[in-house]
């Protein structure tokens, strides 16, 4: 069985389970947001049941529209504080103690290894990077989740991606991700599940494995999924508040395809709109012009990031025509980034630095694109409208990318700055 | 059930951004989301559409997002189903999840035009194109799923399985 199958089985309390199997799991943990628990939280109450399966398994992060952007996004905020209350939720994380979902929940150990997770955001198959299952779904099955702490799900085919190779100066895990998308397409792994392996992942630091889980669903996946081994290890060890397990797919697990790519050959990608899938190397770009620089999100708000980022802009100023927003993932980031003067560089650099929120990454605020104008993201998508206008445009890199790009007001690359 | 419609027809891709802007999430009121239904890909899809009408649509429709809102912005504006030749996983099951009808049907999808009138028989999944008389069979859905829809949707199956757990 793969590494999927193990879990999956594991959860469903079978010895096996194959393919095209549905299976009713047990679930570790659960969590919704300000967008998408309001929704659940109206679909739980109809169940009728008095409390959630357990307390300490379920949390709701205000992190979409947050800090309140308006009274309906307030109104929405509130729900969720109301029901962590009323339901005695170990886990609420209100402004100045939250984060982004995805950086906060493996930051703070409620996540860990061989769990199975569902969470009400598409951006829930990041914990995978931590060797656990771990996938999107909607409002309903959120809630049905939240009364019964079981979820069905449909097994996925395995689709196995070998990374062999060294990584090149300023390529990371957005980088492969990009790629891997560029040649599968945007349904390339459609309900399937995506493992990555080989000797770049094995090298891969535990932040650039979680960027390359976060954007499974970017190609259509259920959930992407690294093998845990020692990098796992020190990140979860003295971390997770449960105990973990540690699953490896068998040598003969069958997937429905195996792609290999030598890393050797890839440099820093750009996605070009509308879809994630139009990634080209950075350096056959072209004079893009931008207006707007976002580094941030569940995809890239993490420290090693922003020391990427940092590296860049250490002694250089954002272009005159560019305005550059800075979003640390999670308040231990922010810290983080305070205490090794990151924060100092991109304030001197002239950016503008602003607390945990997914804010213009869907067009939600903080940065949102008029009509006609381009901005470069570490975010995750970069559909029409996104991040703001419908007839503005957003192109997708890692951090050092957007940091040479708010440098010279163009798509460039680290090179042209270094 | 027996559904029938006049088609609107979209492309491959279309995204829950698309469906429904996330400038609008700020509230989970299906009228509200019913007017801002398909905005960014037909801004004047919220004037024109009309009760029964059909979305048929290529490739991973409802790419994107987890946002239970796409599924219920196009229900509440009137639509009664979507035809596509994928659908993106997410979107699937909250699709089933809160009984919007979809159906899998990759030829039907290619062949039927826009303005085509157009029957599906819920229940064996077969599409009747009217204008060209040509019939489809739609992939069929899981028994298990078929189970939750007979229930009237998730949650009702959820509230029978609990109370019958309360009753032992």
């Amino acid at each position: 069985m793969t590494i999927t199958e193990k879990i999956l089985a594991a959860h469903a309390g079978k010895e096996q389970v194959v393919p095209g199997e549905l299976i009713n799991a047990r679930v570790d943990f659960v969590l919704g947001n300000d967008i998408t628990a309001p929704v659940a939280i109206q679909e739980f109450e109809k169940i009728g049941v008095p409390e959630v399966f357990d307390r300490e398994r379920v949390t709701l992060v205000p992190d979409h529209f947050t800090p309140n952007k308006d009274i309906k996004s307030a109104e929405q905020a509130m729900l969720l504080k109301k029901f962590s209350q009323k339901h005695g939720l170990t886990n609420y994380f209100e402004i100045g103690r939250m984060g982004i979902e995805h950086c906060l929940l493996p930051e703070q150990g409620l996540v860990g290894p061989g769990d199975l997770v569902i969470g009400a955001d598409s951006h829930t198959c990041t914990y995978g990077a931590l060797g656990a299952f771990s996938t999107g779904v909607g409002s309903t099955d959120l809630a049905a989740a939240m009364a019964l702490g079981e979820t069905w799900l449909k097994v996925p085919e395995s689709i196995k991606f070998e990374f062999a190779g060294e990584l090149q100066p300023w390529v990371g895990g957005k980088d492969l991700i990009l790629y891997t998308i560029g040649d599968i397409g945007v349904d390339g792994a459609l309900y399937q599940a995506m493992e990555f392996t080989g000797r770049a992942i094995e090298n891969l630091s535990m932040d650039g494995r979680l960027t390359m889980c976060n954007m499974a669903i970017e190609a259509g996946g259920k959930n992407g999924i690294i093998a845990p081994d020692h990098i796992t290890r020190a990140y979860v060890e003295g971390r997770c508040r449960r105990p973990y397990q540690f699953y490896q797919s068998d040598p003969d697990a069958k997937y429905s395809q195996i792609c290999q790519y030598d890393v050797t050959q890839i440099e820093p990608q750009v996605a070009f709109p509308h879809l994630p899938e139009n990634s080209r190397p950075v350096s056959e770009a072209g004079n893009v012009e931008i207006d707007q620089v976002v580094i941030g999100s569940c995809t890239n708000g993490r420290i090693e990031d922003l020391r990427l980022a940092a590296k860049l802009l250490q002694g250089r100023k954002v272009h005159k025509n560019v305005r550059m927003v800075i979003f640390p993932g999670t308040q231990e980031i922010y810290l983080q980034a305070l205490r090794e003067g990151l924060i100092e560089i991109f304030v001197e650099a002239g950016g503008a630095v602003s607390t945990p929120t997914c804010g213009p990454c869907l067009g939600g605020h903080m940065g949102i694109l008029a009509k006609g104008e381009r901005a470069i993201a570490t975010t995750n998508r970069n559909f029409v409208g996104r991040m703001g206008h419908p007839e503005s445009e957003v192109y997708l890199s890692n951090p050092a990318v957007a940091a040479a790009s708010a440098i010279l007001g163009r798509i460039a690359g680290p090179g042209e700055v270094e | 059930m027996k559904i029938q419609g006049s088609i609107w027809k979209f492309g491959s891709d279309v995204d829950t951004d698309a469906i429904i802007p996330a400038r609008y999430l700020n509230t989970s009121d299906p009228v509200e989301l019913a007017k801002h239904c398909m905005e960014d890909a037909d801004p004047a899809f919220p004037e024109k559409v009309k009760p029964g009408e059909i979305i048929v649509a290529g490739k991973n429709f409802g790419c994107g997002s987890s946002r239970e809102h796409a599924p219920i912005a196009i229900k509440a504006a009137g639509i009664s189903c979507v035809i596509a030749k994928t659908f993106a996983r997410i979107f699937y099951r909250n699709a089933f999840n809160i009984g919007l009808p979809i159906f899998e049907a990759p030829e039907a999808a290619e062949e039927i035009n826009e303005g085509d009138e157009v029957t599906v028989d819920a229940g064996t999944g077969i599409i009747t194109n009217k204008t060209t008389g040509k019939t489809y069979q739609a992939t069929p859905v899981p028994f298990f799923m078929q189970q939750i829809i007979a229930a009237g949707g998730l949650i009702n199956y959820v509230a029978e399985r609990m109370n019958k757990t309360c009753t032992k």
